[in-house]
């Protein structure tokens, strides 16, 4: 029994490289301490990382599982322990445990379907590991959109490899967003909602919606007023957990448990749930 | 089927305890607790305990990992080790139904190693409820105090103790309880068994009905008016949930110790206003939608994914412990389980 393994004991990972992406957003690195990728997992699960002493807390996993040599996670600024987490320094060991929840069907919903995906700040975190799945899987998928905003040019995500490789992929269309005028900014500007509205979408698409929980909210109204039915959007969902095993009840809504029955949602199962998130 | 005289009890637990660590109720003067036996030592005939012994199996605290700091190297310590057979002896019906409920959370996949360990462990020894309490309503669950679950079942009369062995683990006594106890007919408890039946009619709370909260009812329960006016003066204190045999939400937290720190799990509450506080914000800000969320989880969330069966085992524990004296009953009757129930 000492030997046989627990969730809840995590494994140790260490930081290998630290991307400042934005003002309050870094992306970590994170192999296991044998220096390999610390588990498998799929495009939408997430992990549990921790500091010993400062806490534990659970993550979107932002590379995607075509990458066999790390970990990566974006990690916004706005708590105890992303604060802690923004002041590591390379070489650090923190610790590790996953993969958790229900991922994208990437291999069956998905399949052969034209992707829309929609991101609204670091909303971009868990699409980045489903977007890139698909990129490598190319043939699997249809056309893929992107539709991607943020409040500043420099709070958008992963701009660069947004820039220098999503957008040169044969089917890709990215289109970005910022909030206010700014600058040096020659895209769009304006919300992501109407910017989705403006974009005339075809039907067919099937689409994935991520960000703040209003940002979700109207970009689902707006998808749903060009005649999207909801059973072809998904999104995920962020609450406070603890044990990411469906244990503890603090992710708990209705009959469901965040952490094992999602994040990943599609939105008619939202529609079943208790509104409470 | 096992008997020896009612005044070889302090012989029987004695006798126990030279072979397990034995744990049993314990009168005091505000009420009866689960705790370690010690030579004259006696058993509680209270129904029920304060705190229900739960924590044998799902301690209040435990550490789950330890750790040791280096600068910025880290290693981790498994706490763990594999626990020794142990008793807990004078269990009621609804306590040992508990642990079935608690089972289907624990030991499902992945399977809480901590908690399988003590559950593989722990020999329980139920206790028949001669006098069932005005406050219980296990009938309600479909639980017979009469012939509670466990790996072997007391019943105490007058002046006999029967002990019933059910299990291979409850076998296990009979080499401590040898030359003590004797055979004797199945059919010897039957006279106790039908009166604490015929008791069980008569207790107030018998008419308490659960057909309204079947599986699935989600939205009819969940829109309510009734969780407004029933929480209206809800401390959210959370000593229902302490005192709950199948409440299971729990915390975990970092402690630094002298050496390292120390990673540990404790009991939470969802009546607790941070308990789903992030640093965005709070989805139930309110305490009637914290209030709500704990019975509606007892009556129709758990039900829903466990085959109908509810996460409340009628022992009455929050009917004495609430400071503001609301209780599952009153929630149950306010969302229709009246039937013709008298509190
Ligand atoms: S119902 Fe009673 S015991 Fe439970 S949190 Fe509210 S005041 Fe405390
Ligand atoms: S995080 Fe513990 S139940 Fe979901």
């Amino acid at each position: 029994m000492v030997n046989s393994k627990d969730s809840l004991i995590p494994c140790l990972g260490i930081v290998t490289d630290i991307r400042v992406d934005t003002p309050d957003v870094k992306t970590f690195r994170v192999v296991a301490s044998d220096g390999r990728k610390p588990f498998d997992h799929m495009p939408g699960q997430c992990a549990m990382l921790s500091i010993p002493g400062v806490g534990e807390a659970i993550f979107s996993i932002t590379s995607s599982p075509t990458n066999t040599a790390y970990m990566e996670f974006s990690i916004k600024k706005c708590g105890c322990l992303t604060e802690w987490l923004h002041m590591i320094e390379v070489g650090q060991m923190i610790t590790v445990r996953g993969p958790y929840g229900r991922p994208f069907p990437v291999d069956s919903a998905f399949l052969g379907k034209d992707l829309l995906f929609i991101a609204g700040g670091i909303g971009l975190a868990p699409l980045r590991s489903v977007i890139n799945y698909c990129r490598h899987y190319r043939k699997r998928y249809g056309s893929i959109d992107i539709v991607y905003g943020a409040r500043t040019p420099s709070d958008l995500v992963d701009y660069q490899e947004i820039v220098e490789e999503w957008s040169k992929d044969d089917g890709i269309r990215i289109h970005l967003t910022v909030d206010r005028e700014a600058p040096e900014w020659t895209g769009h500007v304006g919300f992501v909602p109407d910017y989705v509205k403006s974009l005339h979408f075809d039907t067919n698409k099937t689409a994935v919606i991520c960000g703040p929980p209003i940002m979700i909210k109207y970009t689902l109204q707006g998808l749903c007023e060009l005649g999207f039915d909801k059973k072809q959007v998904y999104t995920t969902m962020e609450l406070r957990m603890k044990c990411g095993i469906g244990k503890c009840g603090r992710c708990n809504i209705g009959s469901k448990y965040v952490c094992k029955d999602g994040p990943v949602f599609r939105c008619d199962e939202l529609e079943e749930l208790p509104d409470e998130y | 089927m096992y008997k020896t005289a009612k005044e070889k009890l302090p012989a029987v637990l004695d006798a126990i305890s030279r072979y397990f660590s034995l744990y049993l109720p314990v009168d005091y003067e505000d009420g009866a607790v689960f705790e370690a036996y010690s030579y004259g030592k006696t058993l509680s005939s209270k129904v029920n305990t304060v705190k229900s012994p739960k924590e044998y199996f799902f301690p209040q605290t435990e550490t789950l990992v330890n750790f040791k700091v280096d600068g910025k190297s880290l290693s981790i310590i498994d706490p763990r080790r594999e626990s020794e057979d142990f008793v807990i002896f004078g269990m009621r019906a609804c306590d040992v139904k508990s642990l079935a409920i608690l089972d289907r959370v624990f030991l499902s996949d992945p399977i809480d190693t901590y908690y399988e360990n003590r559950r593989r462990h722990g020999i329980i020894v139920s206790m028949a409820c001669s006098k069932p309490a005005a406050t219980c309503f296990c009938t309600t669950f479909g639980i017979d105090p009469s012939e509670p679950d466990g790996d072997a079942i007391l019943y105490l009369d007058k002046d006999t103790l029967y002990l019933n062995i059910k299990t291979e683990k409850g076998a296990k006594l009979l080499t401590p309880l040898q030359g003590i106890i004797v055979d004797c007919e199945q059919n010897e408890v039957d006279t106790q068994k039908n009166l604490i039946r015929e008791r069980l009619k008569k207790l107030p709370l018998s008419s308490l009905q659960t057909t309204t909260f079947s599986s699935g009812k989600t939205d009819d329960f969940f829109s309510s008016e009734v969780w407004e006016t029933l929480s209206d003066t809800c401390l959210g204190c959370g000593s229902c949930t302490y005192v709950c045999p199948t409440c299971h939400c729990y915390d975990i937290k970092d402690f630094k110790t002298a050496d390292g720190i120390r990673r540990f799990r404790c009991w939470d509450s969802c009546m607790f206003s941070d308990f789903t506080q992030m640093s965005h914000g709070n989805p139930r800000t309110k305490q009637s939608e914290r209030f709500r969320q704990r019975f509606m989880h007892k009556l129709v969330y758990y039900p829903t994914n466990h085959d109908g069966i509810f996460s409340c085992v009628g022992c009455g524990r929050c009917l004495k412990s609430c400071p503001i004296n609301m209780n599952i009953v009153k929630v149950m009757k306010a969302l229709g389980g009246e039937g013709n129930g008298k509190q």
